[in-house]
């Protein structure tokens, strides 16, 4: 059983793993100071662990106001994306080792949500827009008294858009959201094209109308932050097209 | 100080609170407060499935899954509760199809079904198909598809409102509950629920250990809000240690994969679950197989240099079946371990993953306040809850079957009450116990520290009433939880303020988890016998004798000020199983 993988992981771990790392934090807090600032941190960790860990590290040892938040610490509850070195990541997808240590890894907020502390955002617009698609099935007629039957190949068809955790990292990669938070961005159009593309939905039309307006799929400009930045890995600008296709070809 | 009136409030909203507030919001007034985005709900990492004998793949039925629930927890189980559960687990399964819920289908275009630990044929036969899922996401797709429908039906949500507090109001000699209180994050402010029924669905409390798949914020504020309040807590000893945790991490590597074929092995390669589940195997139910692994790592045939931990190995499946059946887990593996699963074993150890015990309740959810009494307007339901369904030890998908079961029967409970109650005067002052938890944190100059005394509290959690418990180690643990409640008086903040101030709500979840681990380790220490998850090495067989029964903590308030937790007990609900032997 023993593997050239396990043997490596094993001899790491058994090596001292620590190494110094500097933390460079956005810091904003109203409550003291209008002006946001850069805070460096300089902490001990090993290179394995998450981004998360290390903000941990600082705000139990070392600077307890540091606000941010998180929950489930293993990237499905969408808590904690956040501008890590310039792109939007998840804090506790992201591990030390991958993100140039030997330099300072800058944390900051997502962009296009007004910051309220530290590395919180707003988070209001985002689920408006969310809300606003019909994220929901709808279906007409009387229900069945057993389950609705959908194909293996039909419930294929929308399977990368449910993988969705409404984390805003694609939407705030978006330029055109930075520069018009009333664009719906790419999370919403995920959402509704989950739904457009669900054999049992019925409400396609209807979302696809509401996706026709000005502020609307057509501002997309595919430029691919969105899918870069997409944590659970889901096509975002793929599914933008096919909604975008849907709304020529009325065929989805 | 705010005071909003609602008919019905539920805290959380995780799978049980949003099912809750579906029917509630239908029916009634209703207000979900949650300290998190609905979203961020720890139901939304289950991976594996829920469990329905829709028998849409082989013979099944709900019979057999009452049987499997009441063998799997140990005969702790109220036979009655168990008997509902089961019975309601098909239309369950069906509501969630039609919300939307994009389960996995069959080729017939069915919902699939696959095989999950303790879950079997006729009474144990042989195991059966009875999980319903999504992938491994089938918690993520609940979620979610409860989330749309609190959409849909304009369910009105106050997020990130923390519930701090109970309020309770003794009517002509009767508790009956007033409302709640909560801190919002966002400015501080303390707020007053006034209810006519208070649903809880605040979920677990797995935080106080250190190697756990629970979520950082699952401290258990609701189990200690109605405890502070002198309501009791049940069968709290009780906790499951599941199997497979990313060593050292604890993250989760569900059950669905041992049900989709992978196996467990030690050092030497060997399938070691052959030897103490012939039948069930890497299937065994959760507590049995725990054991298992600790008793191949503590007889040094554990895997790599400390021996700590042995593996799951999935090599032998099609990578194409990896990719369908389990892509999140895979990639847990790649993206925490650097392990490829698809020609490399995964390091597992067991993680601290749920609790049994919590705010006992009877089939309608309503929330007892000793071993017959209702509490008044007062309901709970999910994993805060303790109805009890999974007794000494739940069935791997038994539990998003119980939120969506008993989150479904509480917000219609709820909501039918107080069409037809009025509400009950707040008492005199209500907020003055959080405003006073708040002031002295924030105006504290004590030396202690949060993470300090959460460590050691979670070193000590899991050093000393984990898998295996003794005397010995349970009294270590009492001792040094005292320690550390001793300490907690003298804990500081740095963050003084009163915008989203996470420092001070981190310390009153530490308040939280210190006052639970109390009442689990003081129960566990009275539970002379081993049963399902509570595993006394001094006491190592179950012992219906004695302690065939619930255990009732009460925390108790002496006239110089002194704390204690009081035992009793409640007799378990018996129907038509006997007690036997169990055995994989
Ligand atoms: C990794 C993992 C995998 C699992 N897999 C499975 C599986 O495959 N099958 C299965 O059946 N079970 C599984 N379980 C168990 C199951 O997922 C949980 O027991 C269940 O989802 C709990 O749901 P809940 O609604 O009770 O609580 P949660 O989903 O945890 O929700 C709790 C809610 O309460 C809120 N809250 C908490 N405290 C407060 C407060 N003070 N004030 C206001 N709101 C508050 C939170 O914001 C949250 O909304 C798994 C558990 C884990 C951890
Ligand atoms: S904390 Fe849940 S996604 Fe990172």
């Amino acid at each position: 059983m023993a593997t050239p993988v396990m043997d490596k992981v094993e001899a790491e771990s058994a090596a001292s793993p620590y190494i110094t790392v500097t933390f460079r934090v956005r810091r904003f807090n109203p409550e003291v100071s209008a002006e946001a600032t850069w805070e460096d941190f300089q902490l001990e960790i090993d290179p394995k662990e998450r981004v998360l860990d290390g903000l941990h590290k600082i705000k139990w040892d070392l600077d307890g106001t540091l606000t941010f938040r998180r929950s489930c610490a293993h990237g499905i509850c969408g808590s904690d994306a956040m501008r890590i070195n310039g792109r939007n990541r998840l804090a506790c997808k992201t591990l030390i080792k991958d993100i140039n240590p030997e330099k300072p890894i800058t944390v900051e907020p997502i962009k296009g949500l007004t910051v309220l502390k530290d590395l919180v955002v707003d988070m209001e617009p985002f689920f408006q827009a969310y809300r606003d698609v019909m994220p929901f099935l709808v279906t007409t007629g009387n229900e069945p008294t057993r389950e609705r039957l959908q194909s293996a190949e039909d419930r294929e068809r929308f399977d990368d858009t449910t993988k969705c955790i409404l984390c805003a990292a694609c939407t705030s990669s978006c330029p055109v959201f930075w520069n018009d938070g009333q664009y719906f961005g790419p999370a919403a159009i995920v959402n509704a094209h989950r739904f457009i593309f669900d054999s049992r939905d019925e409400a396609g039309e209807q979302r696809l109308e509401i996706l026709n307006d000005k502020d609307g799929v057509w501002r997309c400009r595919t430029t691919f932050n969105c899918t870069d930045a997409c944590p659970r890995g889901i096509e975002v600008t793929k599914a933008i097209q096919e909604v975008k296709r849907a709304l020529i070809t009325r065929r989805f | 100080m705010k005071i909003h009136k609602y008919d019905t409030v539920i805290v959380g909203a995780g799978g049980a609170g949003m099912r809750a507030a579906i029917e509630s919001t239908k029916r009634s007034r209703t207000a979900v407060l949650t300290k998190l985005y609905p979203t961020r709900s720890h139901t939304g990492a289950a991976q594996g499935g829920m469990a329905a004998a829709l028998a849409n793949v082989e013979e099944d039925n709900w019979e057999w899954h009452t049987f499997d629930t009441i063998k799997g927890g140990d005969y702790l189980v109220d036979q009655d509760a168990a008997e509902i559960l089961a019975k309601e687990a098909i239309d369950s399964v069906l509501d969630l199809e039609k919300m939307g819920l994009p389960f996995n289908r069959t080729p017939n275009g069915t919902i699939d079904q696959r095989r999950f630990g303790g879950h079997s044929r006729n009474h144990g036969e042989a195991p059966v198909r009875r999980s319903c899922y999504a992938a491994d996401r089938t918690g993520h797709m609940i979620l979610q598809t409860l989330y749309q429908n609190c959409v849909k039906e304009g369910v009105e949500f106050f997020n990130e409102f923390y519930v701090l507090d109970q309020l309770i109001t003794e009517v002509d000699g009767v508790k009956r509950s007033a409302g709640v209180v909560a801190y919002e994050l966002a400015t501080g402010e303390i707020h007053i629920f006034q209810a006519k029924a208070v649903i809880y669905a605040s979920g677990g409390c797995g935080k106080f250990f250190r190697v756990t798949s629970n979520a950082h914020t699952l401290t258990g504020d609701g189990q200690a809000a109605v405890y502070r309040r002198g309501l009791p807590l049940e069968d709290m000893e009780f906790f499951q240690f599941h199997p497979t945790g990313i060593w050292r991490m604890g993250i989760l590597l569900t059950e669905g994969a041992r049900g989709e074929g992978g196996i467990l092995r030690n050092k030497d390669g060997e399938r070691f679950m052959e030897k103490y589940a012939p039948v069930m195997k890497d299937l065994a139910s959760r507590d049995v197989v725990s054991r298992s692994i600790y008793t191949e790592i503590r007889e040094g045939r554990g895997c790599g240099p400390e021996g700590d931990h042995v593996y799951l190995d999935l090599t032998h499946l099609p990578p194409e079946q990896l990719d369908a059946k389990l892509p999140d887990i895979t990639e847990f593996a790649r993206t925490y371990l650097g392990i490829e699963p698809y020609t490399d074993p995964i390091p597992i150890q067991p993680t601290a993953h749920y609790a049994m015990g919590g705010i006992p309740t009877n089939v309608e959810g309503e929330v007892l306040a000793d071993n017959t009494t209702v509490v008044p307007g007062l309901y709970a339901a999910g994993e805060v809850a303790c109805v009890s369904v999974h007794g000494a030890n739940r069935l791997g998908t038994n539990s998003l079957l119980d939120i969506n079961v008993f989150g479904k029967r509480a917000g219609i409970a709820a909501a039918e009450y107080s069409a037809k109650h009025d509400y009950v005067e707040l008492p005199e002052n209500p907020a003055e116990l959080v405003v006073e938890q708040v002031e002295r944190l924030r105006n504290s100059t004590g030396t202690e520290r949060v993470a300090e005394i959460r460590r050691e509290l979670q070193d000590t959690m899991d050093a000393n009433v984990m898998v295996f418990r003794t005397e010995q180690t349970i009294k270590t643990a009492v001792e040094k939880i005292g320690e550390l409640r001793e300490r907690y008086r003298n804990v500081a903040i740095q963050d003084k303020g009163k915008r989203f101030n996470t420092d001070l709500l981190e310390a009153i979840e530490l308040g939280n988890l210190l006052d639970l681990a109390e009442v689990m380790a003081i129960s566990a220490l009275a539970r002379k016998e081993s049963r399902g998850g509570h595993y006394r090495e001094d006491y190592p067989n179950r012992d219906d004798v004695n302690f065939m029964r619930h255990t009732m903590a009460y925390r108790e308030v002496g006239d110089d000020g002194t704390e204690t937790v009081r035992l009793d007990y409640k007799p378990v609900v018996q129907t038509r199983y006997q007690p036997m032997e169990r055995k994989y």
